[in-house]
């Protein structure tokens, strides 16, 4: 009975499943637009730029 | 709780460096694990690499904009930056302590017995302008005749990326050393740099300039996992000042961007079990001690100050 009490006084953060939920819908809408295959395509590839040579 | 977190950095280091069969191929890892985002700081050119890094991936497509937008592509970096979010959102700089194969470099060469000092709190802002000059404005802006911009941190800055992935090419394919120029030699002395330093202090890179640091610093208020303080508990004794490797002031400011939850000021300082990991607001370890309260008279408490 008293632990069911305690339960009622957890305050549960409702700003990290904002975040998140925000942050998912950026990934789909980059994932309609088919960005996965352009970053799979230049991680692919050795930049030389990326690592300062060329 | 140390010796499981220099364990899972290991697990974390080999896990987004898992093709290990480069020495015989002398190339990188092409394969479809390649869509998969690193959570810590890991070039995508580091011939082991199985990941993709997400701040050479972001600033590739925000400098690929102009061009992709001219072919009717909509590549924004949306895909990446919600992956980051994502990330960010559940762990923030946890990542940084427990994932990051940088950092645990860094954490490695600040175990040489040396005098340690302390790096200024002013410097920690550097790394907030290498995100936004670096990896967002330059790559934007700085464009060449084709209207491609470049990636500005990975070229000039990353000394993640001249250890991980520019020293191994340049042994595993002898023809690029023909390319070495005046960048290579900027991004070794930055790499110099960091290394000596991460000898005498504890992870500058994270803390002076990394710009993935910085962006899962921006969600220390909102993410799912974070450490907090109970204030009825905590007696002001300063003990966790003393073990924090970012040196973060915890009892003062516990969601503080700087923290990376590594734990040590829970599990190693603190005696009064006033430090408590939480998963959204339920606290899920009371500290490593036993005291006469009960973890679910933290709780208690806790929702009684909320």
């Amino acid at each position: 009975m008293a632990k069911k009490t305690n339960r009622l006084y957890y305050k549960i953060r409702k700003s990290p499943i904002v975040v998140i939920g925000g942050a998912v819908l950026l990934w789909i809408a980059g994932v309609a637009a088919g960005e996965p295959e352009r970053v799979w395509e230049q991680a692919c590839q050795i930049c030389l730029s990326c690592i300062g040579l060329g | 709780m140390e010796f499981i977190r220099k364990w899972l950095q290991v697990i974390f280091t080999f896990a987004v460096n898992g093709n290990w069969s480069f020495p015989f191929t002398r190339g990188i890892y092409q394969g479809p694990l390649k869509v998969i985002c690193s959570p810590g700081l890991n070039c995508y050119s580091c011939p082991a690499s199985t990941t993709y890094c997400p701040i050479g991936s972001l600033q590739n497509l925000i400098g690929g904009v102009r061009l992709a937008i001219e072919n009717g592509q909509h590549f924004f970096g949306l895909s990446v930056l919600g992956g980051m979010g994502v990330l960010g959102g559940l762990f923030g700089r946890l990542i940084c302590g427990w994932m990051c194969p940088f950092g645990f470099v860094q954490e490695m060469l600040h175990k040489i017995s040396s005098k340690k000092v302390k790096i200024p709190r002013l410097l920690n802002y550097g790394k907030y302008g290498v995100l936004l000059v670096f990896v967002v404005l330059l790559p934007l802006f700085m464009v060449d005749d084709f209207g491609s911009g470049g990636p500005w941190f990975c070229k000039t800055l990353c000394p993640a990326g001249t250890l991980e992935a520019g020293l191994p090419l340049l042994l595993l394919q002898p023809h690029l050393r023909s390319t070495l120029g005046v960048l290579f030699v900027g991004k070794m002395m930055v790499l110099v740099l960091f290394m000596v330093w991460s000898v005498f202090s504890s992870r500058p890179f994270c803390r002076v300039m990394c710009p993935l640091g910085a962006f899962y610093g921006l969600f220390s208020r909102v993410r799912l996992v974070r450490m907090q303080l109970d204030k009825q508990r905590c007696t002001n004794c300063e003990a966790c000042h003393a073990v924090c490797p970012m040196e973060v002031k915890f009892n003062e400011n516990p969601n503080d961007p700087e923290c990376i939850t590594c734990m040590a000021c829970m599990s190693k300082a603190c005696k009064c079990n006033a430090i408590y990991v939480e998963i959204g607001g339920v606290p899920i370890h009371a500290g490593a001690k036993p005291v006469e309260s009960s973890s679910a008279d933290v709780a208690v408490r806790q929702g009684q100050e909320g």
